[in-house]
């Protein structure tokens, strides 16, 4: 990497908005912090004295608690609020709320939020800085990081690998987030699911449709299965949960299909035997737990990038 | 009554009456008085101006505006949205009726032209619902309406989902020489939708509006028209293959007429780009080959009329979540000089421009005005076609300043504006 190159970003709203450069150093720095996680003492006096806000509107665990223990180990001082507990629910504004919280001088608010543009949105009317922890349907950037060093981590790379999204691509932030990360890093990503479920453009991003699952892993290093909304089931997207797991899900007869080695993802929460059959969830090609534990040393980079690192 | 006022040496440009050259007009008693050859009108009393190099045209007739009174007028009132028509070179608006109450009954048309006669800026003509509480369900009531003072009838912002209401409407409103305005959108594609369906729908994660959720409605109410036998206007088209219905449509001899606005000619999805709440709308900004095929109809006779669909809203409507924002945007000050970059650009010849926004709606809606003919109204507007100027918030007299165009350079303005003999607007620094 250049020897210049420094993070210079604010915020972190989208991977689109990272270069190939700012991504490599958000991975590299989430390498050297991931031994922080597994040692004894899992605190660094690193952020000491920083005030970061967990500023939720959707219900969230995974993500929720992994930026609040990156936050904790990096000594910063968390505050968590989340939809129900907050003015918004009197009537006040995102971004009045938002300029109350920046008022009490904290040093990175980080959003969920059921719309997308909400963070950039944040971004633009308070002088704090803003992780997008997932905006609507448009990116969930610490999301696509993960996933990216995860699969750095298993194959030792990402340029010319394969990567295969199955599933709902139309409402996913992660898909999105995804398909725009491996792409800018060279691996070649190709989406498939209901018809109903890839969006007009979807190639625009750096995606390849194809009509068919197993086409789609056919030769894939890395499958990746996204979360059936159920709640979404009001919109004819699909007759029945039973006839995508049949037709959509991941089964070992996909995974036959893939590269004998390829590893297997999800963002988790699993709808199990849905999108993807149970045992390949607990097997031995499935990296979704280590997702989750890279999730933290992902978040650690992203809040100390952020914050200048000094 | 006002006194005299004569326009010298303007290029006098009525397509009623086939005139476009250089003229002097005498405008006495609230009328035209005479239109004549320069220097043949005596310039005794009265005001003069000399108008060399300023376009001299029938008053501007906007005929789809909302002026948010009753009921919302923290974003706009009659006297405020008038205003700003007469600002724009519009002597007549026709305001649609999704106020608060909405306007379905002979109260609310009264009390919007009372309020509009007070404040004296611009005719104003009500349009009232095609159903009570614009709820889709009920024909409101027509006769009313009509005697009370509504020119047509719409559920503007809302389409008439139920394809039998809409007939019962059509063919009622003929008892009662209403035009009926369609607002061409199929609500099951439609619905959730945040900005035209397509990859920067995508990119952006907002849900799309699909522009065959307009086409639909279109062809259905083209359909509807031709089986009742009576006129329909289409209101704010999009798209190109809604145009190509219409023109089909028209060829066939089906009674319909419609209207763009000067966004669809101007602005693609490209403006929501960083979600720009600005140049959030319904129907929402397509692409460039719809702009294309907007433009052509403009030019064809395919699209009557150039409207604003003038929308005000106040910053908590719009500085919020894209998906949440207000649909909408201010049009009435941007109207004259967005038209004439089309002449300029050699899309539309300033006699076209002239039908489109002043003749061609008085005739749709049966409206006095769109003439310069002797002995008619003296509404009348004077365009300076080469007047430069930044439009900027300050300049705004809407009472709302949701633009997407503040900070353009634009070119062209009304520096007169006569309202049956009397100034309604005069621009800064112009002056007899």
């Amino acid at each position: 990497m250049d020897p210049e190159y420094r993070f210079s970003h604010k915020h972190v709203l989208g991977l689109a908005d990272l270069s190939p450069e700012d991504i490599q150093a958000v991975l590299q720095t989430a390498e050297s912090f991931k031994e922080i996680s597994a040692r004894s003492i899992k605190k660094v006096p690193t952020l000491r004295g920083k005030t970061i806000i967990n500023f939720f509107f959707e219900p969230s665990t995974r993500t929720r608690l992994s930026f609040e223990v990156a936050a904790k180990r990096m000594s910063a001082d968390t505050f968590n609020i989340s939809n129900s507990g907050s003015s918004t629910v009197k009537g006040e504004t995102l971004i009045d709320t938002a300029r109350n919280l920046a008022a009490m001088n904290p040093d990175c608010i980080i959003l969920r939020h059921p719309r997308s543009g909400s963070a950039r949105l944040l971004a633009d009317h308070v002088d704090v800085s803003v992780i997008n922890a997932g905006d609507g349907t448009h990116e969930h950037p610490s999301q696509g990081l993960l996933d990216l060093m995860t699969v750095r981590e298993a194959k030792g790379g990402i340029a010319g690998l394969k990567i295969a999204i199955i599933g709902d691509i139309a409402h996913s932030r992660v898909a999105h987030s995804n398909i725009i990360g491996f792409s800018k890093m060279g691996a070649t990503v190709t989406v498939s699911g209901p018809a109903t479920l890839i969006p007009p453009g979807i190639g625009e991003l750096g995606a390849r449709v194809s009509r068919s699952v197993m086409e789609a892993v056919d030769g894939a290093d890395v499958i990746m299965a996204l979360r059936i909304q159920k709640e979404r089931q009001q919109d004819p997207l699909f007759p029945t949960l039973r006839e995508y797991a049949k037709f959509f899900g991941i089964s070992q007869k996909v995974v036959a299909a893939a590269k004998p080695e390829a590893i297997i993802m999800h963002p988790g929460p699993i709808n199990r035997g849905v999108e993807l059959d149970p045992k390949l969830a607990d097997g031995s090609r499935s990296v979704i737990l280590e997702q989750v534990t890279n999730g933290v040393a992902v978040r650690m980079a992203l809040i100390y990038l952020i914050m200048g690192g000094d | 009554m006002p006194g005299s006022i004569l326009l010298k040496n303007g290029r006098v440009i009525d397509p009623a009456n086939g005139i476009d050259r250089i003229q002097d007009v005498l405008i006495a008693g609230g009328k035209i008085s005479a239109v004549s050859q320069p220097g043949s009108l005596p310039e005794q009393g009265g005001v003069v101006y000399d108008l060399q190099g300023k376009w001299v045209v029938p008053g501007l007739i906007d005929m789809h505006v909302h002026l948010r009174e009753p009921g919302h007028e923290y974003k706009e009132t009659i006297e405020t949205g008038t205003r700003a028509a007469a600002a724009g070179g519009f002597t007549a608006v026709a305001a649609m009726p999704n106020t608060k109450p909405v306007n379905d009954n002979q109260t609310v048309t009264v009390f919007i032209l009372a309020k509009a006669a007070e404040a004296g800026f611009a005719r104003v003509y009500p349009v009232g619902a095609i159903s009570s509480g614009s709820n889709g369900e009920h024909l409101a009531e027509f006769g009313e309406l009509r005697q009370a003072g509504a020119v047509g009838v719409s559920d503007d912002g809302l389409p008439v989902g139920n394809s039998q209401l809409m007939r019962r409407a059509l063919e009622y409103a003929g008892n009662h020489d209403l035009l009926v305005i369609s607002h061409a959108e199929e609500m099951t594609l439609s619905h959730g939708g945040a900005m035209n369906d397509g990859a920067l729908a995508t990119r952006l994660g907002l849900r799309g509006i699909p522009h065959v959720a307009e086409e639909i409605m279109v062809y259905r109410d083209l359909a509807l028209a031709e089986f009742t036998g009576r006129p329909i206007h289409i209101a704010h088209v999009s798209t190109r293959e809604s145009l190509s219905l219409i023109r089909r449509a028209k060829e066939k001899g089906v009674a319909v007429t419609a209207e763009t606005a000067p966004h669809y000619f101007t602005l693609t999805e490209k403006a929501v780009d960083g979600y720009n709440t600005l140049a959030k709308m319904n129907p929402p900004l397509r692409t460039e080959a719809d702009v294309a095929a907007v433009c052509e109809a403009l030019r064809d006779g395919t699209l009557d009329a150039i409207a604003t669909d003038h929308a005000p809203h106040g910053e908590l409507d719009k500085d919020r979540e894209f998906d949440l924002a207000a649909n909408g945007i201010i049009g009435l000050e941007t109207a004259v000089p967005l038209t004439l970059q089309l002449v300029r650009e050699n899309q539309l010849d300033a006699r076209r421009m002239v039908e489109l926004l002043s003749m061609n709606p008085a005739r749709i809606l049966g409206v006095p005005g769109g003439t310069l003919s002797v002995g008619a109204l003296a509404d009348v507007t004077v365009i300076d076609p080469e007047k430069r100027f930044v439009f900027t918030e300050e300049s705004i007299l809407s009472k709302s300043r949701n633009s997407p165009f503040l900070g353009w350079e634009l070119q062209g303005k009304a520096v007169l504006t006569i309202l049956e003999g009397r100034i309604t607007w005069q621009e800064n620094g112009f002056s007899s």
